[in-house]
Order: C-alpha cells, then sequence, then structure tokens
C-alpha cells in the first residue's frame, strides 16, 4: 500500500524529467564579466536546464534574475560558490525568481542591497542549502529579507542559512503550501515569518540570536488575506533576544526583543514539540492585528491556536515593552509565565492546559496602557483538533534533488 | 541627390509625429521575419530605420506621450511599427491593441543635435507567442546597437554635467517592468496617454480602427508650471506613468498592495495612510506610504528622493533623483487635506 502511494508521488515527477532529456548543464566560473556571463546563461536558459557555479566569488554590480521555467541554479556549496554583492549598484534584489519549478541550490549570497534571494510568483521552488549572509552582522542597512518566496503555490526552503536581515531571514508572504525546514537563521530581526500564507510547516528549524525566532502573521489590506493552517513543530528557538534593528515603519519593527513564537491574527496555528529556551519577553506570545484597518476579509484576532508539548526554559526574564517590567512587579514575579496573550485571542489551547499571562485587553485596537494583565490558565484542546496537510505536491518536490 | 532630399523631408515629418498612411509605407521595408521570430544579434537587421545609425524611420510612427516615464534625464525617441495591411485598435482609453507583427521602439539618448548620443534601443516585439522583450546597446560609432540581453552599464555625462553609471536593463528586468499577469505587455501607448492629434493622425491614416473613447487624458508634463494646473492630476498622472506598471494589481509590486494607477480611487490602495508590508529598511523609519499633509513623513516620497539600492524606487532604470517629478508628488502630499 504504502508502495502504491509512492509511485504515485513520483509519477509526475517522471513526466518532468523525460521532457527535460535534451536538458544542458553550463558552468558558470568566477572572474572578469561575471554578470553578464552568468546573467546571459540565465536568460539563455531552457527548461530542464543547470546552471553551474564553479566554486569561487562572484563580484556583482547588478542584481541577476531568472524567467525561464524548470531551471536549477546550483553552487558547489553555500560558503564555495559566492555571490558578493558588495558593490551592488543596482535593482532590489540580489537575485529575483519569476518563473515555475525552479531549483536554486547550494551556493551563497552575501551583502545584497536589497533582498538576498525574492521569487514571486514562482510556483513550486526550491532553495535548498542556500546561504544568505549580510556579513557585517546585524545593522538597519542590511537589506529586508534574505530567502523571500511570495505569491506562489508549492514552497520548499530547507537546510539554509540565513543571518542579518534587517526583517526578516526567511520570510514565506501570501503562498501556500510551504515547507520551512532544517534551516539555521541567526541574528536576523524575525528568523522565520510566514504572512498572509495557509498550510504552511515550519519545522525543525534553528533560530537563534534574532530579535523573534519564528512569526506566524496575517496583515489586511493586501491582495491575499485570511492566513492560517500553520504548523510550527519540532524547532529550536533559542536567546532570541537581539534588540530589534528594524527601521521603523515596518511590522516587524514592533516585536519585541525576547520573543520566541508570535502568533498575529491566523486561524489555526499549532505549535508543539519545539525546544523554546531563554527568549527573555516570552516564549510564544498571541496578538490580535492592533492598527485601524479597512478590510472587510481581515480577521485580526489569533483563532484556533493549539500549543502542544513543547519544552520550556525559562522564558519573560526582560520582557521588552512598554510597562514590561512594572508588569513583572504587579504579578510578583521574576520571570513570565512562557506563554503571553495580549487576551484577545479566540480558541487557544493548550496540551495538558498551561498558566499564561494575559494583557487582558477587550477589543481589537485598544492600547497597552489599558491594560488589566492577570495569569489565566488556557484550557487542554478538545479531543480532536484539525491537521494541517500540505499537498502532495509540496512533498514531491523532494524528489527533485535526488 | 533629389531622393535623399525627400527622405530627409519625410524624416522631419515622422519626428514631429505627423506620418499619414502613405508616408509610412516606405520604401525601406522593414524585416517582418526578425520582428517575429529569434533574437537578433543587431538592431540593423530590423531595418525600422532609414539608414545605419538614423533614428529617423519610414515605416514606424514616432509618437511622444503626454506624461513621459523619468529615466535619468535620457531623451527618448519613440516609434510604433504596425505591418502593413494591418491596424491598431482602440481600447477605450487604455493600451492601444496592436496586431501581431508589430514593434514598440524606444531609443534612449543624451545630449543635443550634434553631441547626441544613442545609449541604447529597447525593442517590444509582438510575436504569435506575446511580447518579447530585447534590448540593444549602441556602438561607440553609433553606427548600430548590439544585443545586450544581459544588460550594461554604461558611464553617461548627461547634459548638466553630472555623470552617472547609466544601467541598461537585462531582458529579465524589461519584463520586471512589463509584466502583467504573468506575461509581457506595453506600458506606454495607452490612448489617455497620447496626444490627440497623434490619434486623429492614426485613425486617418488607416494604423488605428477608431478615435479612443478617453474621458480623462492624462496632463501634458510640460505645462506643469502653468498657473491652472492641476497638481493632482499631474501628480497621479506621474504617479501612473512612473510607478503604476509595478504597483497595480497583477504587477511586479502586487504583493505590496499598493496600487498607483491612474484610475484607482481607493485612497487605501493609492497609499494614504497605508502602513508597508514588505518596504523593509525601504520604509526610512516612516510609517504610511502616504501622511496627507506631511511629505516626508510619506514613504513615497523618502523613496524617490533615494538612489540607494533596496530603498530607491524605481527599483530599475534609476541611478538619480528626478527632482521635478518628486517635487510635483511632494506639493501633492502637501496640499492633501491633513483632515
Amino acid at each position: 500500500m504504502l508502495k502504491f502511494a509512492l509511485a504515485a508521488l513520483a509519477a509526475p515527477i517522471a513526466l518532468t524529467c523525460a521532457s527535460a532529456a535534451m536538458a544542458e548543464t553550463h558552468t558558470i566560473e568566477p572572474g572578469e564579466g561575471a554578470q553578464e556571463r552568468l546573467q546571459e546563461a540565465l536568460i539563455l536558459a531552457e527548461p530542464g536546464d543547470e546552471i553551474v557555479l564553479a566554486a569561487g566569488r562572484y563580484a556583482l554590480t547588478d542584481g541577476l534574475s531568472l524567467d525561464v521555467n524548470g531551471v536549477t541554479l546550483r553552487g558547489a556549496g553555500m560558503d564555495a560558490s559566492v555571490l558578493d554583492f558588495t558593490a551592488q549598484e543596482g535593482a532590489g534584489e540580489g537575485l529575483l525568481v519569476t518563473s515555475d519549478d525552479v531549483t536554486l541550490r547550494d551556493f551563497g549570497i552575501e551583502n545584497a542591497k536589497g533582498d538576498g534571494i525574492k521569487s514571486k510568483g514562482a510556483d513550486q521552488i526550491i532553495y535548498h542549502a542556500i546561504r544568505v549572509e549580510w556579513t557585517g552582522g546585524p545593522d538597519a542597512s542590511n537589506g529586508a529579507y534574505g530567502i523571500y518566496p511570495v505569491e506562489a503555490s508549492n514552497v520548499l526552503v530547507q537546510d539554509s542559512y540565513v543571518r542579518g536581515a534587517s526583517d526578516a531571514g526567511i520570510y514565506v508572504g501570501q503562498s501556500e503550501n510551504i515547507i520551512v525546514r532544517r534551516n539555521r537563521v541567526v541574528e536576523n530581526v524575525a528568523g522565520i515569518e510566514i504572512e498572509n500564507s495557509n498550510f504552511a510547516e515550519v519545522t525543525e528549524n534553528l533560530a537563534t540570536k534574532n530579535t523573534g525566532g519564528i512569526l506566524v502573521f496575517d496583515l489586511p489590506g493586501l491582495p491575499k488575506v485570511g492566513g492560517g493552517n500553520v504548523l510550527v513543530a519540532r524547532n529550536a528557538v533559542i536567546d532570541n533576544n537581539t534588540d530589534n534593528f528594524a527601521p521603523e515603519g515596518n511590522i516587524v519593527a514592533s516585536v519585541p526583543a525576547g520573543t520566541g513564537v508570535m502568533v498575529m491574527a491566523n486561524t489555526g496555528v499549532h505549535i508543539r514539540d519545539n525546544a523554546l529556551i531563554n527568549n527573555g519577553t516570552s516564549h510564544i506570545m498571541l496578538i490580535a492585528y492592533s492598527q485601524p484597518f479597512d478590510d472587510e476579509r481581515y480577521q485580526p484576532r489569533p483563532k484556533n491556536v493549539h500549543i502542544g508539548d513543547n519544552i520550556y526554559s525559562r522564558a519573560g526574564f526582560a520582557p521588552d515593552f512598554e510597562g514590561g517590567q512594572a508588569l513583572l512587579a504587579a504579578l510578583s514575579r521574576d520571570t513570565l509565565p512562557a506563554i503571553l496573550t495580549d487576551g484577545l485571542h479566540e480558541n487557544a489551547t493548550v496540551f495538558g492546559g498551561e498558566w499564561a499571562v494575559s494583557m487582558g485587553l477587550q477589543e481589537v485596537g485598544q492600547p497597552l496602557s489599558q491594560a488589566r494583565p492577570d495569569i489565566i490558565k488556557l484550557p487542554p484542546p478538545p479531543p480532536i483538533v484539525a491537521s494541517v496537510n500540505p499537498s502532495d505536491t509540496v512533498k514531491a518536490l523532494e524528489a527533485r534533488l535526488k | 541627390m533629389k531622393r535623399g532630399a525627400i527622405l530627409l523631408g519625410l524624416a522631419s515629418l515622422a519626428l514631429a509625429g505627423a506620418v499619414s498612411q502613405s508616408e509610412a509605407r516606405s520604401p525601406v521595408a522593414v524585416n517582418n521575419s526578425a520582428v517575429m521570430q529569434g533574437k537578433p544579434k543587431t538592431l540593423s537587421e530590423f531595418s525600422f530605420f532609414a539608414r545605419p545609425g538614423s533614428q529617423e524611420s519610414f515605416s514606424a510612427a514616432a509618437y511622444t506621450l503626454n506624461t513621459p516615464l523619468y529615466s535619468d534625464g535620457a531623451d527618448k525617441l519613440r516609434f510604433a511599427y504596425v505591418p502593413y495591411g494591418k491596424a491598431m485598435k482602440a481600447n477605450g482609453d487604455g493600451l492601444l491593441e496592436f496586431p501581431v507583427g508589430s514593434a514598440l521602439i524606444k531609443t534612449f539618448a543624451f545630449g543635443e543635435g550634434a553631441d547626441r548620443r544613442l545609449i541604447e534601443t529597447r525593442l517590444l516585439l509582438h510575436r504569435a507567442e506575446g511580447w518579447v522583450a530585447l534590448p540593444y546597446v549602441w556602438n561607440e560609432e553609433q553606427t548600430d546597437a548590439r544585443l545586450a540581453l544581459a544588460g550594461a552599464r554604461i558611464p553617461v555625462t548627461r547634459p548638466d554635467g553630472t555623470e552617472i553609471s547609466y544601467r541598461v536593463p537585462n531582458k529579465n528586468q524589461c519584463k520586471q517592468c512589463h509584466v502583467k499577469d504573468g506575461g509581457v505587455t506595453p506600458i506606454g501607448p495607452k490612448a489617455r496617454n497620447l496626444p490627440t492629434q497623434w490619434l486623429r493622425e492614426a485613425v486617418a491614416g488607416g494604423r488605428l480602427d477608431k478615435m479612443p473613447m478617453v474621458t480623462a487624458g492624462l496632463p501634458h508634463w510640460g505645462e506643469r508650471d502653468s498657473e491652472s494646473a492641476d497638481v493632482a492630476a499631474f501628480a497621479r498622472a506621474y504617479l501612473d506613468v512612473n510607478c503604476a506598471h509595478c504597483h497595480q494589481p497583477g504587477g511586479m509590486a502586487s504583493n505590496s498592495g499598493l496600487d498607483l494607477r491612474w484610475e484607482q480611487g481607493d485612497p487605501h490602495a493609492l497609499g494614504i495612510r497605508k502602513p508597508p508590508v514588505a518596504a523593509g529598511r525601504g520604509a526610512g523609519g516612516l510609517l504610511v506610504s502616504i501622511e496627507p499633509g506631511a511629505p516626508d513623513k510619506s514613504i513615497l516620497v523618502h523613496r524617490m528622493a533615494s538612489t540607494e539600492p533596496g530603498v530607491a524606487m524605481p527599483e530599475l532604470g534609476k541611478s538619480t533623483v528626478d527632482e521635478e517629478g518628486l517635487a510635483m508628488i511632494r506639493q501633492w502630499i502637501d496640499e492633501m487635506p491633513a483632515q
């Protein structure tokens, strides 16, 4: 039975391979004219082709882009083949992908002036073993996003490393069917952010030394709203206490230092089996969107959030929001409980039941100055919990890496 | 000799945008197969122009736009080629519909008269499979332009003496601005942004099926300093032409939720008190795209005023700030009631 299921999954892959029988490999070497040679290869590639970045450092002055379906861009390793954008003069990102069925793997991107790699409307994309880094570490002048797929179906981001993004290391926006796994995100404002997206699995990642480890957000007024069905499981979310270095105005600029996992709006989020260690404001925060909005489609509260069996160490020892210290004093505590809610969640449960601190807000948009904080008990979940099922298509993407 | 004189006479007519049917059908035949397929290595292979290095065409109609896109202050020579026996179709105040086999030709140049230097010519070719964009870079001798799929950077001295690193977009970057719902589309020749006289002549010459219905045409950018100038109309025209090709549903920046098209009426979609989505450091510490009455608190102004990659808007084709456009947008926001 299992064998049968696997065969069914493999069938579409086999068809893809057959049509790519004439696929060619184009190897690009670093050095003089790398910008033009690499960009030309990206333009002239045919579906099924592989463009290989030989080991070395590529000094680039302008953004690169790929607009051909079914192309693989492969380096000799995330530290071996490095696209260096330190001298970039133009474009909004290092590499832009606008075609489907693209595989990006085994190369590094350094010091892009805007985003590292952006893929827009690029379905079935794989980011595998990619490094995007701003080598000077946290700085407000770093680019916003490291790995940035947006408006796509079927996204796989794995085994990658992002450091220094002034917004989110790995940001998946307005997409669906998403797997983000086994990545390391270090010293970004947000380690991983899933925004206005559905059916996402965020698993087995290490998020450390960011301002916030993993964010699950939904914002109003965008082409796609109504994010939800997100699984955050088996991640290590450790020491995310870096001062927020995002430029003001961005939604992540409001994320307190010391945030482990933060859910804003969204319907249907599971947070389970994570190790949540030493996050100074809170391990898990449930927050409503607090700004005015005019969007009938939008529901601003976190809803149906189910928190499973996580491992918690000390949390809430340095709450980084207005009145944080006063809150500790008022509650006569040295630390806050692992879970913090603004009080506006709907149907949040915790496996086995769990104490949480609630700011006791009554209405969406109410300022924190009107908070009436209290320690509350979040109830255990009902016996049956809806499960998250990213489509088989996403799972089938793995086969391309074999 | 005599023939040369006639040609010159026709050429000046073409440049003035007054090409009638008979004049447009020239003895210099455009290479229609180059328009329809392949990636010709040189611009001359198309035979759009009368002779090597010239910007005079008998086959393609020169046109201007009421409000043009700013491209580092480059002068632009625009031509529309429609194959013999075919015609464009009017489509309300929007983009003219070009038959398959058409080409839009845009040459970027700096300097006047004998000092004029052609930098690049961008082609949009309407093929059976859709529009295709190809960039060509002019040689030093100014005799022909070569295909530059990967784009180029060219040092340019502008008329005001400033030196810039002028960016010729690569083929994909052409598409980034020209994409709509996944396909490539022209941007400029919308009926509302074309001179009425040009449209009339196109109809009279049989190159356009009928006079387009334009209720609110874009103002003529050159008239913005007149006393009766409607600041909002100029500002909205500027945003439509310079920003809306990306900032609209189905455009490259659709995910921003910002829609700067001429026809957009929703203040939030236009950016009024709209928080940024994925602007990152581009927001510059500001909270909304447009803060009525406060241009200095508006992300729109901040990004227009920057030349830094990652902050600067537009993202492509910009290495200098359009001070005149920026002034117009500042004035528009400044005059908005702060409520």
